[in-house]
């Protein structure tokens, strides 16, 4: 095997990594052109998620890097889910008083590592992979580092964070030793026709790390802390493109190295599914910080994408990619609503601090409502889709019980959406609101568009790419 | 006694519960913490090597280079966090990380 072939399918990663080294130096000999370099980051972004869209397929590096239609998909929706908080980000800190062109490095660096997880082929590409994204998002965590929250945030992050990848990696050495490869399709061949004991105590121990990086229960801990301390916009980056990456490395390391093992694997994944639906929605209740609430409703609703997983077909891949975009969405532009909104200064972040939000600034509070009824998964919007993929998927495949109990977990989980919306509709506001800033708002409202009418559009192509996408992953 | 795979594995799984178990116990300093993870990684690291010299297949102490590398840099972010940490609160101290709960 020669080098250059493999380098060619490595292209997106070698724009960003070159892209993070020179935009390092630049930041370090001119910080004044901070801003510069954020708008420099995410073209950098941009080309690669250009590249990852137009690119042949393959793989490299004796199968450790794979290229194909799953990748693909979801390096694009990564890198631009990614280059949407760079401007968003710049922006908060700036107001704060806190001057860093670290910020956009460090969403390259994660960026590249979430993509090297999403087309990783065999378990030292995943833990470099996991490890790079990792690093980087620690960091991002603690970086308004005069505050003592986003510290805690940080340290909280990192000692769970840094758990979990030894958990991932133990069951990686478990999974290499029994299977006597590393390589998702040689372990394939190892489990075909029953896996030996010792590579299905690898593989639930890879589960339980992957479940942490994911935040489903009971690997949640860390989740509702780290949302409440870190800054708003870290927020908003590391409640999407991290999610979609690690759900699709979950599905690349079952459907490509355990499709013989499904039966054994589908069971963790709904019991692991279940419990987040639930513990999100009941624990979501008496949460009175909306960064907290979020938490939990993130919880709830990688509940539901594990709940497509474990169908265990195509079409389960599919609907837990479909699931993923359409919660990115919501997310994204929640928190970018969250992080335009200030009172003299202050964030605002509670529930009480949203009251009358619709007669001071009635564009983000509509936008917030959309975001509350489609995480909600009312009909008209992007949720009720992204749910109906999951629910139809898991009846195909026989999970109707844990179907409903999703649905039941829905029900409940309406309640605080639909308390926010009241507060903010109904309740009377202290005025007094700033100004939000352009980015912030614009991005919001834009997300919040595509919530409503835009994704009726969108489905129309969204859904023959994520079917071509599922297909690639080895499960049929 | 001849020494054969098991008995690595047995070794590496007890460090691997100490390392563990030294996170959730210990409920004094935030450097036992970190202490308590590269115990968790050498755990992987004995695993790997040993499986590597049993399947005489070299890929295992490849993985254990890539391991030793990010391990190294893993302490070295979590220490610049704890850094932060203890500029803003004066302590490193595991029950003042508690200023968030619920």
């Amino acid at each position: 095997m020669s080098l250059i072939p493999g380098l060619a399918v490595a292209y997106p990663e070698l724009i960003l990594a070159i892209g993070a080294l020179a935009l390092l130096v630049w930041g370090a000999f001119a910080p004044k052109t901070y801003i510069l370099v954020g708008w420099a980051a995410v073209a950098v972004l941009i080309g690669a998620a250009v590249m990852a869209a137009t690119q042949p397929f393959g793989r490299a590096f004796a199968g450790g890097l794979v290229f194909d239609a799953g990748a693909a998909f979801a390096k694009v929706a990564i890198y631009v889910a990614s280059a949407i908080c760079i401007p968003l980000g710049q922006r908060w800190f700036q107001r704060r008083g806190v001057i860093n062109f670290e910020f956009p490095i460090l969403i390259l660096i994660a960026a590249l590592g979430m993509g090297m997880m999403a087309s990783s082929g065999d378990l030292i590409s995943l833990y470099v992979g996991v490890e790079l994204h990792s690093l980087a998002l620690y960091v991002l965590a603690a970086m308004h580092r005069d505050n003592a929250r986003a510290s805690e945030a940080g340290l909280k992050y990192f000692v769970l964070g840094a758990l979990s990848s030894g958990l991932l990696l133990y069951g990686a050495s478990l999974i290499y030793g029994f299977a006597g490869s590393v390589v998702f399709s040689d372990i394939a061949v190892a489990v075909k026709g029953g896996a030996h004991v010792g590579v299905l105590f690898g593989l639930i121990f890879l589960i339980c790390g992957l479940a942490f990086k994911v935040s489903a229960a009971p690997f949640h801990m860390w989740t509702p802390d780290v949302y409440e301390g870190a800054p708003t916009p870290v927020v908003a980056f590391f409640a999407a493109a991290p999610k979609l990456a690690a759900m699709v490395l979950f599905a690349r390391v079952l459907g490509q190295g355990f499709a013989g093992a499904v039966p054994q694997w589908q069971q963790v994944l709904v019991t692991i599914g279940l419990i987040s639906i639930a513990v999100g929605a009941f624990a979501g209740l008496a949460q009175k910080n909306l960064k907290r609430l979020w938490a939990y409703s993130s919880i709830a609703n990688i509940g539901y994408a594990l709940l497509g997983l474990a169908s265990g077909d195509a079409q389960g891949v599919q609907a837990m990619l479909m699931f993923m975009i359409l919660y990115m969405v919501d997310v994204t532009g929640f928190f970018a609503c969250l992080a335009a909104l200030s009172r003299q200064g202050r964030s605002m972040e509670t529930i009480d601090d949203m009251a009358g939000l619709i007669k001071e600034q009635p564009g983000i509070a509509l936008a917030m409502t959309a975001f509350s009824l489609s995480a909600l998964g009312l009909p008209p919007f992007s949720g009720f889709w992204a749910k109906f993929y999951v629910f139809k998927a898991a009846i195909h495949a026989g999970l109707a019980p844990a179907a409903v109990a999703g649905l039941v977990g829905s029900v409940v989980a309406a309640f605080y959406y639909l308390r926010l919306i009241k507060v903010m509709w109904f309740d009377a506001g202290v005025g007094a609101t700033d100004k939000p800033p352009f980015e912030a708002r614009f991005i919001g409202v834009a997300l919040g568009l595509f919530t409503f009418p835009v994704v009726w559009v969108a489905l129309h192509w969204l859904d023959p790419l994520a079917a071509t996408a599922a297909h690639a992953f080895g499960l049929v | 006694m001849e020494i054969g795979l098991q008995h690595y594995l047995a070794v590496a799984a007890i460090l691997f519960t100490i390392g563990v178990f030294g996170i959730f116990v210990n409920r004094k300093n935030i450097i036992v913490i970190l202490m308590s993870i590269e115990l968790i990684l050498l755990a992987v690291n004995i695993n790997l090597v040993a499986f590597s010299v049993y399947l005489g297949n070299v890929v295992g102490q490849v993985f254990a280079m890539f391991v030793l590398t990010v391990a190294a840099a893993e302490a070295a972010v979590g220490l610049a966090i704890l850094v932060t940490f203890f500029r803003n609160r004066g302590d490193i101290a595991v029950d003042d990380a508690s200023m968030m709960k619920g």
